[in-house]
């Protein structure tokens, strides 16, 4: 089974997410913020990452800029799920790595939606 | 709730003006769905606009009627197989037949547009791959209301995530508050008609390349048949037809052959023509 990391300081956000993605036959694991995120990163790279823009400790965006330098942290495909909704942001992720970008709020056709965009599905 | 005498009245008048075929299970819907115009129009219920409509000689309320209960479902790049299949032989294809001639592709059914210019991007993206398309995109509904919103070219946040990669959105859209609005390039590539597909569309003149996609299934057989009829009459001669993912031709649909969600004219029928 393939895993997702679920990356959202929002318990509900991560929750919702979680119940989605475990349909769609990924195993979730959760982080609450960037630098948990990384930590888990480290421990064992997943194939995919759902990552939530503004977060206390460290946002998304740094965490995506220091995953993509780590080594193997090209491998994971990196879907944005956040507020974060101006052309010049998102092309600021597409810049620093993202696979594909969602803005909140969204639902299970979007997820889906944005997942097979990307190629995981 | 619509008892049987209004059902069967609102069933009749839809499949004549539009071909729908409103089923039973269907009928709770269509109270919900035409509440907001019994509302517009001043109506305290459903059912008394429906009492309005049967006496009104002009037909407009029954009219607005069917255009609310009209099939609007869509999204850009629906079904991607299809899109991928247009984007990779059928566009090529039909550009390397026509040469200097513009290849002229059909949304027919086309809702809210998202279909015309998920094919209007295709061409986009082949102009800015150095090549020069000659084509142009013919996009018709029966209803003025989904036709004014394709126009627009205006999509909820919502509307936009459903089938187009983030990368084709920062492309082709702009933010407008909390919508987006596709470029003016885009929506001045796309051509909106009204039209009936119970009617010929012969004026429109002759396609390469049809979209029908999931417009079929709110149809019965015979009108299935006729529509298919039409549309192959303005197809050319090695021209497709494109259907919905998982879509099957009628029974008796001899001058068409399917193969992976394309009809084509089958050999028959092309010697025949």
């Amino acid at each position: 089974m393939r895993r997702c990391l679920v990356v959202d300081d929002s318990r509900v956000i991560r929750k919702v997410a979680r119940r989605i993605l475990e349909d769609m036959r990924f195993e979730i694991e959760e982080a609450g913020d960037g630098l948990e995120a990384l930590q888990a990163c480290r421990r064992q790279m997943p194939e995919a990452i759902l990552l939530d823009w503004t977060m206390p400790v460290m946002s998304g965006i740094d965490f995506l800029r220091q995953l993509r330098k780590e080594p193997g942290g090209d491998k994971p495909t990196v879907v944005f799920c956040t507020t974060e909704n101006d052309v010049e942001r998102i092309a600021e992720a597409l810049k620093a790595g993202a696979d594909e970008y969602m803005m909140k709020p969204f639902d299970g056709d979007i997820l889906h939606s944005k997942f097979a965009e990307a190629g995981l599905i | 709730m619509l008892n049987e005498a209004e059902f069967v009245l609102i069933a009749r008048e839809v499949k004549a003006r539009t071909g729908a075929v409103i089923t039973r299970e269907m009928s709770a819907s269509a109270n919900v769905r035409l509440q907001p115009l019994a509302r517009r129009e001043g109506y305290a219920s459903v059912p008394e606009m429906i009492a309005a409509a049967r006496i009104k000689p002009d037909g407009a309320l029954w009219n607005a009627i069917a255009d609310n209960l009209a099939q609007s479902e869509t999204r850009f790049f629906r079904d991607r197989a299809q899109f991928e299949q247009i984007r990779t032989k059928l566009l090529p294809e039909a550009l390397a037949r026509r040469g200097h001639e513009r290849t002229r592709v059909w949304s027919a059914g086309c809702s809210t547009g998202q279909e015309a210019y998920s094919i209007a991007m295709i061409l986009e993206d082949m102009r800015n791959d150095g090549l020069n398309p000659a084509a142009e995109i013919l996009a018709t509904d029966l209803s003025e209301r989904l036709l004014d919103k394709a126009r627009a070219g205006l999509y909820t946040q919502f509307e936009v995530q459903r089938g187009l990669p983030i990368r084709r959105l920062i492309a082709h859209f702009e933010k407008a508050g909390d919508l987006w609005r596709i470029s003016d390039r885009l929506r001045a590539s796309v051509k909106f008609e009204r039209h009936n597909l119970l009617h010929h569309p012969g004026q429109f003149g002759q396609f390469d390349i049809i979209i029908l996609a999931h417009v079929l299934a709110s149809f019965d057989q015979p009108t299935r048949l006729a529509v298919l009829e039409r549309v192959t009459d303005v197809l050319s001669p090695d021209g497709a037809i494109i259907l919905g993912s998982g879509e099957t031709l009628p029974e008796g649909c001899g001058h068409l052959t399917l193969e992976n969600g394309v009809a084509r004219r089958s050999n028959a029928a092309r010697a025949a023509a």
